[in-house]
């Protein structure tokens, strides 16, 4: 029966995909996790630091291993996957970032073209200025 | 039938399908519920980010991240955030086995890193404090403040958590509520964690960069 009467808790072993969870059952996971979750942080702190790269693009490579490594946490350490017993779980997660997304997205957007549209002449800030 | 004794903590061996299974299992709920809270906390925190990052250029001619941040101290906290995650991983593998003497002794782990996590965070905000960015000096500082110092809570908060849910596993021993804490006290950490991520790379190491 491949039907499950309930989604697991999260932060449980799901209990599909047996061979997977046998070849890295337990301790195996987290180390997985951990490695990984290094590799990133450390390509992290290396992207911010070096001169190699375009450096317009490091802000947006900055946020893209920021989303990797969120994902490993996810998997690895909360076990969240996309097997059938976590639907429930997977689903709020889903409206979570929904809701994450529009906040930062939504208040930069808006800001930013705050900023763009009541910019002021330079005169004009030099009299507020203290 | 008292269905409220039946759905409590049974161990679902056989699958029914679904739509005879009943209410789900209480670990099950508890956990749901907790993971619900952990997102809403995450949408909390998302509006302290959305603030610091409107906010990071409105420095008011004080110092500004390239001046303030300390990318050795950001890197060592990372690694006790980071390990203290994996311990925590540990001390559940001990739990579900219900080995004690692991479970204690990779919650001490847990709780040392994490106190060394929150010791570096004070000596910097203390260091930051008294090189005259504090809070009050400019609405850069106030959001940086706000949401690194919103982080250490929740860390100082799970610290207390811990010491608690160790007391417990040594009074009460694994009892199914004490094992339903422990999983919510895990997904807490791991969620910190994720927190930090994002705190790290949004706030530190975008902050230094030209």
């Amino acid at each position: 029966m491949t039907d499950a009467p309930y989604d697991l808790a999260p932060g449980e072993v799901s209990i599909f995909g047996r061979a997977a969870r046998m070849a890295a059952s337990g301790v195996g996971i987290y180390t997985i996790g951990l490695v990984l979750a290094v590799i990133l942080t450390a390509t992290s702190f290396w992207v911010a630091n070096t001169s190699l790269l375009w450096a317009l693009g490091v802000p947006m490579g900055l946020v893209v291993l920021a989303i990797a490594q969120m994902g490993v946490h996810l998997v690895f350490f909360l076990h969240i996957t996309t097997a059938p017993d976590n639907t429930n779980n997977v689903l709020a997660l889903a409206f979570g970032v929904l809701i994450v997304f529009l906040v930062v997205v939504g208040s930069l957007w808006i800001m930013t073209d705050l900023n763009t549209n009541m910019m002021q002449s330079a005169e004009q800030m030099n009299l507020m200025r203290p | 039938m008292n269905v409220a004794v039946a759905v409590y903590d049974v161990k679902q061996d056989a699958f029914a399908p679904a739509s005879e299974a009943g209410p789900a299992p209480k670990r099950v709920v508890v956990g749901f519920g907790f993971w619900v809270f952990l997102l809403s906390d995450i949408v909390m925190f998302s509006a302290l980010f959305a603030a610091y990052a409107v906010l990071v250029h409105a420095t008011a001619g004080g110092p500004a991240g390239p001046q303030l941040f300390n990318q050795v101290s950001v890197a060592i906290q990372t690694a006790c955030l980071l390990a203290s995650s994996y311990t925590c991983g540990l001390m559940s593998l001990a739990v579900s086995a219900q080995r004690r003497l692991d479970t204690y002794r990779f919650a001490f782990v847990t709780f040392a890193l994490g106190a060394a996590f929150l010791a570096l965070e004070i000596r910097e905000f203390a260091g930051m404090i008294a090189s005259g960015a504090a809070p009050q000096t400019s609405a850069f500082l106030s959001a940086y403040f706000t949401v690194v110092g919103c982080h250490g809570l929740h860390v100082t908060a799970g610290l207390i958590w811990l010491a608690v849910m160790m007391a417990q596993v040594a009074i009460k021993g694994f009892r199914p509520a004490v094992d339903r804490r422990l999983l919510c006290f895990a997904l807490f950490w791991h969620a910190l964690d994720i927190i930090w991520v994002w705190l790290f790379i949004a706030v530190y190491l975008m902050g230094v960069l030209p």
